[in-house]
């Protein structure tokens, strides 16, 4: 039906809402990968619905309850469960489980390496399986918050509370404790392997300068930061947490100290989610009212994606050649949008 | 789907000190037929005889914020774990957290209120005490731990009753009273109390302050009107009351209630008790009031732990009902001498 009156937010913004293709998942979504061609949604308990570019979803059975962690290197998710199992899915939708907790204790946290290894926590204790080798483990003081595996070399950086410590599993004694007060939950390395960074309990990221442990704070949110995404090359840490997206500069040798981080897209609303585009500086937003917006991080033009006015947008991801992008909110109305 | 108050899943915390019978009481919820699945969170595994997918062992994790506020600690372990129960929504009705019987209650509580997204999804309904009737006596002189348990009450369970003789149990009772005159008290043998009594309680809830008036009007006519005449001396720990009850007043924590007919100025009153919870908030573990205001005619009612405070108009003052504020503080220490000025202070004249 076409009528001439425009719609609400034809004035002051580029709108490609008619060009997403609608995606009725059926269930609490809280990640989204992709794996080749397929979006693989990962739902709140039990199951990955993959969703392919006509809209056609696939449902595959992943575990017995929770799923509360996952990672993909667009190969295959790895996901930690209150089921105590970590199980791998890949792109022909094929399940396998990978390790089980024998007090069936929830993973917490699942990091995955570029060349296979896999990493898991439960409760205090960090697990690393490499190749065919034997699991390796390594106990920090507290409840491990995240896992991150560093861009070079097989070294994981684990979160807790009162700091991060950063562990090559190969390497007997090489747990390098980078304290800091207060509890750290997820971990990221820069692309560059120059700079870790923690999202805390407390809104605010905590980072380290890895050549020499220098402290950098980055606070001033509202809420605590749920999400961080590298911009292409590493230039810049985009987070949530705000009601509009927080870009942490790193391009210096200095990373973020004594800078400003660049603010875009302000809405009336919590940023919830962010994704940066793999290749060029655009980044996809989530937001708590349900927006999903594409910013152009030169100068922050903004397109929108989708429209405020449903839950909090829970999952958010480009694919690997950043042709496609999928999201969902928190209770799984999602959509495709080819670009 | 809309995040109202009453969809927020209730959340019942349960101490005790070791022995008194909180594992009893946790297999009586779950074993019973009532209809409703709770999601436990337990500090020992294996010790919950119910097969119940929904159990979590966590590991009482405890963290100070980093808000310069020493008493401002929560269990970092809560904060994960109900994360992790979020993704599960719809599959259980309320969530116990069991604590260990040296625990502390007040990370636990403040868990609930410091933290934004456990405060989006859960709301906590009360402090529940297990108290073994034979050895609390001895445990309130040897054991901090337990008199924070029994202070920090909203409900108190005092187990074991057919273990001792009447003139022991009126003892205990006394003594729980020195501390905490405001929490319910049941009596049971193996934890055999009706669980509407435990569970769903609101005893957080401000709109709810009202339900807990009555208890609060009792205690505070024998307990503290008393009190206020013979000046908080210790001399009188054994002195028969007029009902023939002991009267105890505990050597450190104690209660203190305050009370006027006469308006408050909001000006005055909401900066002093800020202040008094942010000076003395580490001796303060609960607070809460009713309060009438000047020239309004909405009941202001609060509550606090340690140095959190929630208030809010609750509701207007109906024609005929006294407009009179009480407050009420349980603590350790608490410099009574100065509270009560302070209070009077904030009186309209």
């Amino acid at each position: 039906m076409k009528e001439f009156t425009p719609p609400p937010d034809s004035a002051s913004i580029v709108s490609v809402t008619d060009r997403v293709k609608q995606v009725a998942l059926g269930m609490a979504v809280t990640s989204v990968h992709f794996l080749g061609p397929r979006a693989a949604f990962v739902g709140g308990e039990e199951n990955v619905k993959f969703v392919d570019s006509e809209g056609e979803i696939t449902t595959v059975a992943v575990h017995s309850g929770g799923i509360l962690s996952t990672a993909s290197d667009g190969k295959r998710i790895v996901m930690g469960g209150d089921d105590g199992k970590v199980v791998s899915i890949d792109a022909k939708g094929e399940v396998t489980l990978l390790a089980t907790d024998p007090k069936r204790r929830w993973i917490d946290a699942v990091a995955l390496h570029a060349e296979g290894a896999f990493a898991w926590s439960a409760g205090k204790t960090a697990t690393v399986k490499i190749g065919k080798s034997e699991e390796k483990s390594l106990e920090v003081p507290s409840t491990v918050g995240g896992l991150a595996f560093a861009p070079k070399g097989l070294r994981l950086a684990i979160a807790h509370y009162n700091g991060a410590t950063l562990w090559f599993p190969n390497m007997e004694g090489s747990a390098e404790f980078l304290p800091w007060a207060g509890s750290h939950h997820a971990v990221t390395f820069s692309p560059d392997n120059k700079f870790l960074v923690t999202a805390m309990h407390e809104p605010a990221l905590h980072g380290w300068r890895l050549a020499d442990n220098r402290h950098m704070r980055m606070t001033g949110y509202p809420g605590r930061v749920r999400s961080m995404s590298w911009s292409a090359g590493g230039k810049g840490l985009a987070t949530s947490g705000a009601d509009t997206v927080i870009i942490w500069p790193f391009a210096s040798k200095d990373g973020p100290m004594g800078k400003e981080p660049a603010m875009l897209a302000p809405l009336q609303a919590r940023v919830s989610v962010v994704a940066c585009h793999p290749k060029n500086d655009i980044l996809a937003a989530g937001y708590s009212d349900g927006t999903v917006l594409m910013v152009r991080l030169e100068d922050g033009a903004e397109i929108l994606v989708r429209r405020n006015g449903t839950p909090s947008v829970a999952a958010l991801a480009w694919n690997a050649k950043g042709t496609l992008l999928a999201f969902a909110d928190e209770n799984g109305d999602g959509g495709l949008l080819e670009l | 789907m809309s995040e109202a108050t009453s969809q927020k899943i209730p959340v019942t915390v349960l101490t005790g000190y070791l022995g008194a019978g909180k594992t009893t009481l946790l297999n009586r919820i779950l074993s019973e037929n009532h209809g409703k699945k709770y999601a436990v969170i337990v500090n020992e595994f294996g010790e919950i005889g119910i097969d119940n997918d929904l159990i979590i062992g966590a590991d009482e994790e405890v963290f100070e914020m980093n808000n310069g506020c020493i008493c401002c600690t929560v269990r970092g372990d809560l904060v994960r774990i109900m994360d992790g129960l979020m993704k599960r929504k719809g599959k259980f009705d309320a969530i116990i957290v069991e604590t260990t019987g040296l625990a502390d209650p007040a990370p636990v509580a403040q868990t609930f209120f410091v933290d934004e997204d456990v405060q989006k999804n859960a709301r906590l309904d009360a402090v529940v005490t297990v108290a073994d009737a034979k050895w609390l006596s001895d445990r309130l002189k040897d054991a901090p731990e337990a008199k924070n348990q029994i202070a920090f009450a909203d409900v108190i369970v005092l187990n074991k009753t057919d273990l001792v003789t009447k003139p022991e149990l009126a003892e205990v009772e006394a003594r729980i009273r020195g501390i905490n005159p405001y929490a319910k008290l049941h009596r049971t043998e193996r934890c055999s109390v009706a669980l509407a009594d435990v569970l769903d309680r609101g005893a957080f809830d401000l709109d709810r302050i009202l339900d807990i008036e009555p208890d609060f009007l009792e205690a505070d006519d024998h307990d503290h009107d008393h009190d206020h005449h013979h000046h908080h001396g210790h001399d009188h720990h054994h002195h028969e009351h007029g009902h023939g009850l002991k009267h105890y007043h505990d050597e450190d924590m104690q209660s203190l209630s305050l009370k006027t007919d006469k308006p408050l100025d909001p000006n005055v009153f909401m900066p002093w008790l800020q202040n008094l919870v942010q000076v003395e908030g580490g001796k303060i573990l609960r607070s809460k009031g009713i309060l009438a205001f000047h020239d309004d005619d909405d009941r202001y009612v609060f509550q606090g732990v340690h140095m959190m405070l929630e208030g809010n108009h609750q509701r207007k003052w109906k024609d005929g009902e006294p407009r009179e504020s009480r407050l009420v503080f349980i603590g350790r220490e608490l410099p009574e001498e100065a509270i009560r000025k302070g209070f009077e202070s904030c009186i309209v004249s």
